[in-house]
Order: C-alpha cells, then sequence, then structure tokens
C-alpha cells in the first residue's frame, strides 16, 4: 500500500498546471478588473459600468433572458423527463437517446439551422427568435438529468403513495417532484448558465439586433483595444459572481454526469 | 413489487394519457431535429442560398471532397479546409496530453489524505463551473500578461485546460473500483514499478482513460467560446470559428450542409453503437 502511496507526487504536476493555467488566470480578472491603463488601482470600471444606464440594461436584461429560457426549457424538459421515465415505452434507451443526440452537435450549427429555419418560414429574427434559439439549444441539458434521477426512483414509493390513500397531484407533489429536485437544480444550473453567458447565439439569432451581457464583454476584448481591457475584466468579474452565486445551487460533481448525457 | 409489475399497473389505470405523453414527446422531438433535418434535406440541393430548392443533387457533396466547383469553376473556400484540419490537430493533441495529464493526476489525488484531496477536487472542478467566455477571457489576459502571443500553441494549452478535469472524473472511478493490492502483489513478484505501472494499472484503468479520451475530443471539436479567445489574429480558426466568421458575414458557405449532414450522421452511428455495446454489457452484468 504504502509504495501505491508514492505516487501521491503524480498530482503535483496537474496541481502547478491549474494553478498557473485556472488560478492565475482568474486572479488576473480581478486584478484587471481593479486597475486602470497604467495599472493605477482603481474602481472606475465598476463606476463606469454602473453610469451607464444602457450597460446594466443590458445586464439585467440578459440575466432576465436567461432566466425565461430557463424557464421555458423546466416547463417544456420535465413533462418529457417525467413521461420517459414513467410510461415503459418499447425502448426507453433509444427516447431518451434522441433527446440527448442534439448535444452532441455543434451549437453553432444548431443556432444556424434555427436561424435558417426561422428564414424559410419569414419569421423575423429577434427576442422570439433568440428565446426559441436559446430554448432549442439548451432544452436536452435541461431533459437529461431530470430523467436521470427520475429514472433512478424506486418506482414502488409511487404505489405505496396511492395505497396509502393520495390521489394523483399529491403523489406527485409530495413524492415525485421532491424526489426529483436534484435533477431540476442541476439542469437549471446547466441552461442559466451557458445562456446567461453567450454571446455568439445572440449575435446569430437576432443579427446583432439585441445586444446580451456577453457580447458586451466580447467586444471590450475585441474591436476596442487594449483601452478597453480593464472594463472587460471587470464586466467579467461581474458575470464571474453570478455564475459563483448560481454554481451554488447544483452539486459540481454532477456537471462531468451530465456533460454529452453521460453516454460515454 | 416489483417496478415492472407496479409500471405495468400504473400504465393499464390509464391509457389515455399514456397516448397524450407519447404524442408530447414526439412532438418535441419534431421541434427539435426541424432544423437539423432542413439542412440535411438542402445539403441535397444546390442553391447558395438556404431554402432554396433549386433540384436534387449531390454537387455539394461533390464540391466538398474534390474541392473545386465543376458547374462554376470556383474553388471552394480553402479556409474551410484549413479549419477542418486545424479542428482535428487540435482536438487530437489536446485529447491525448489531457488524458496523460488527467490519468497522472487521477492517480495522484487518489492517494492524497482527505484535505488535500478535498482542495484538489475542488480546484479540479473550477474549469467544468467556468463558462467558455471567463476560461477564454481569463487565458486570454494571462497569454496577455506573459507575453506569449497567441496561436496553435495557445488553443491546445486552453483545450487541455479545460478537458483533464474530465478526464479525472472518468478515470477516478476506476480506481475507486480497483483493488490496490494487485499493485502491492504485482511489486512482490518482482515487477519493477515501471512495469506494475503498464502491465496492472493501465489495463485498468484503460476503460476511464479512453472516455476521457473521447469526452476530450468531442469537447474540444465544439468548443467555441474558449478558442475565440485563445486563438490570436494570425488567421488561425477552427471549425467553429470559422462558422461563426462566416454566418456573420451572411451568406453561409453552402458546403457547409453536406459537412454538417455528414457530421450528423457520423455522430449518430457512433452513439447508436455505443449504446448497444453497453446496453449488451449490462446485460451480461445482470446475468
Amino acid at each position: 500500500m504504502k509504495v501505491f502511496q508514492n505516487r501521491r507526487s503524480w498530482v503535483w504536476p496537474y496541481v502547478l498546471f491549474l494553478v498557473l493555467l485556472v488560478v492565475l488566470p482568474l486572479v488576473l480578472i480581478g486584478v484587471y478588473a481593479f486597475t486602470d491603463a497604467q495599472g493605477h488601482f482603481t474602481v472606475m470600471n465598476f463606476v463606469q459600468f454602473f453610469n451607464k444606464s444602457e450597460a446594466v440594461n443590458t445586464f439585467i436584461y440578459s440575466i432576465a433572458i436567461a432566466l425565461i429560457t430557463t424557464i421555458i426549457c423546466l416547463v417544456l424538459g420535465y413533462p418529457a423527463a417525467y413521461i420517459m421515465a414513467m410510461r415503459s415505452f418499447r425502448t426507453p434507451q433509444v427516447m431518451a437517446m434522441l433527446f440527448i443526440l442534439p448535444m452532441w452537435i455543434n451549437f453553432l450549427l444548431r443556432t444556424i439551422a434555427t436561424v435558417e429555419l426561422f428564414h424559410m418560414f419569414n419569421l423575423p429574427l429577434g427576442e422570439g427568435a433568440l428565446l426559441f434559439g436559446m430554448s432549442y439549444d439548451f432544452l436536452p441539458f435541461m431533459i437529461y438529468p431530470i430523467y436521470n434521477t427520475l429514472q433512478k426512483m424506486d418506482l414502488s414509493l409511487l404505489e405505496a403513495a396511492r395505497d396509502l390513500g393520495a390521489n394523483r397531484m399529491q403523489t406527485f407533489i409530495k413524492v415525485v417532484l421532491p424526489l426529483s429536485l436534484p435533477g431540476i437544480y442541476s439542469g437549471i444550473v446547466m441552461v442559466f448558465m451557458p445562456t446567461v453567458s453567450t454571446f455568439a447565439i445572440s449575435e446569430l439569432l437576432t443579427h446583432n439586433k439585441i445586444t446580451l451581457f456577453g457580447s458586451l464583454i466580447q467586444r471590450s476584448f475585441g474591436e476596442g483595444g487594449i483601452a478597453m481591457w480593464n472594463y472587460g475584466a471587470a464586466l467579467s468579474l461581474i458575470m464571474l459572481v453570478i455564475i459563483g452565486a448560481t454554481s451554488f445551487f447544483g452539486q459540481d460533481d454532477t456537471a462531468a454526469d451530465n456533460q454529452k448525457g453521460g453516454l460515454l | 413489487m416489483n417496478n415492472n409489475a407496479v409500471k405495468n399497473n400504473i400504465e393499464r389505470r390509464d391509457l389515455l394519457s399514456r397516448v397524450a405523453g407519447q404524442t408530447y414527446l414526439w412532438l418535441l422531438l419534431v421541434v427539435l431535429y426541424a432544423p437539423i433535418l432542413l439542412i440535411i434535406i438542402f445539403s441535397f440541393t444546390k442553391s447558395k442560398v438556404f431554402g432554396n430548392w433549386t433540384g436534387f443533387t449531390f454537387g455539394l457533396y461533390e464540391n466538398l471532397l474534390t474541392g473545386y466547383d465543376t458547374a462554376s469553376q470556383v474553388r471552394v473556400d480553402p479556409n474551410l479546409y484549413r479549419a477542418m484540419f486545424y479542428t482535428a490537430v487540435i482536438a487530437v493533441i489536446a485529447a491525448l496530453l489531457s488524458t496523460l495529464l488527467g490519468t497522472l493526476a487521477a492517480i495522484g489525488i487518489y492517494n492524497l489524505r482527505q484535505r488535500t484531496r478535498r482542495a484538489v477536487t475542488f480546484l479540479n472542478s473550477v474549469p467544468m463551473i467556468n463558462p467558455d467566455i471567463i476560461t477564454g477571457i481569463s487565458l486570454f489576459l494571462l497569454f496577455v500578461f506573459l507575453g506569449i502571443s497567441r496561436g496553435l500553441l495557445t488553443v491546445v494549452i486552453a483545450h487541455v485546460v479545460f478537458c483533464t478535469p474530465y478526464v479525472v472524473l472518468s478515470v477516478m472511478p476506476r480506481l475507486t473500483k480497483m483493488n490496490p493490492n494487485i499493485y502491492e502483489a504485482a511489486l512482490d513478484l518482482g515487477a519493477t514499478p515501471a512495469q506494475a505501472l503498464r502491465k496492472v494499472l493501465v489495463p485498468e484503468l484503460w476503460p476511464g482513460m479512453v472516455s476521457g479520451f473521447i469526452l476530450s475530443l468531442t469537447l474540444s471539436i465544439d468548443d467555441f467560446g474558449v478558442t475565440f479567445f485563445t486563438k490570436g489574429s494570425n488567421g488561425l480558426e477552427t471549425l467553429s470559428t470559422f462558422i461563426y466568421a462566416d454566418a456573420r458575414k451572411g451568406g453561409l458557405t453552402p458546403e457547409l450542409r453536406p459537412l454538417f449532414s455528414l457530421i450528423f450522421l457520423t455522430i449518430l452511428v457512433l452513439l447508436v453503437i455505443m449504446n448497444i455495446r453497453s446496453m449488451r454489457q449490462a446485460k451480461k452484468a445482470g446475468r
């Protein structure tokens, strides 16, 4: 056992790697956010953000869009996951796979496909297209974790609830829903996080008509040149706070299970 | 009472809601697949503008394969092929490096004491939680800070950053399931540590390493956000960034339609094979 434990040291290259390429870069975001272009300490980047009503509005609007997308996905996805887990399809795995398959296709291609769909039916690109496209892109990420928890549920619990006199509604609210909460949480995290931080999807789906917070950040590092980096870093830090708060919601170890529908 | 009997019971009680449920699922699937099917359908017509059917032809597939349109005598955008090439190169190198680093890290983490282990596991989860825009910008700032010019190398490094945590998590379950004494036994029976590693440890961890490798490949090929911020402006493009630039310019290169269809088909076949295999294994284990 002792010899094997010497393998402990094998972790250090990776720890060094993580410190250099994950921790240090995140610290740099903080450093840039609190300095000006000359490297002096300042809070002006944040003041600049909160004074620009346009930027604050974009921020609030992005969170609203992400929330609405998450709610749409939950409302559409929960029944789907529930039906798949409860009804015995002859081939439940095939059904689940059909829902997971789109997760494996590049989201830009899926987004462009949606844009083309709107073009074909002469529908305008804008807020509606944005909500439809994002829900379409991320619906599988909501269905999979919920399906996963529901599927593991012991179905005799339902029988027990019925035997004890609960009706369908009561059984659902008192038994099924509480048991599926972990799946709901990770579904919410997996939909909310990418939608609140996206910049490419919104640009393509609205033909740049609608700017989301992610685009605001991206532009600070693109067209604006070096002068905008500190401001962009401040915006990134604000985004990080949102992400940090959201990630408390779901357990982080489920993220890996749900990536690509856990098909590997 | 077993689960199946309960299931049947519930089902018999309510055939109507079952039909309604199935209808709902199929409707959802139709909506989910409509855009994908559209692209596949329109990959068999040659119109420049999407949604304009000009007759069935394999023309676009031909163009994609030959790189040349015989009808209009125009070459297919060479940048598309360069993007495909770099996507593959980056994915393979990043996945190999991630698998190596992640496997070593998993063995190390497994042998750590509780408290250090928890700290490293948390650190390992940070790149998975971070949205790609944050990972991209933070690495962008790092490379600027260190004065490293951005290009192929920085993109590969960035991809290793977000792939390795998944390898660690794929290998870890194999380690916990493994009997640690067999490694010890190999050493007692005269194997050198290197031999014990090659003949005992690696075969035990192999399935986890393979799934970590494949997951890394797909994550790398799929990535847009991190690549966007770390590729620099020297014309390096992957398929994702190429599509993004192409779509922003307005018209999508028509040859992307057959390419998309082929990718979709490949993934479909791969997933079906993998699932049939895992179902068979599950059946075997059940016996």
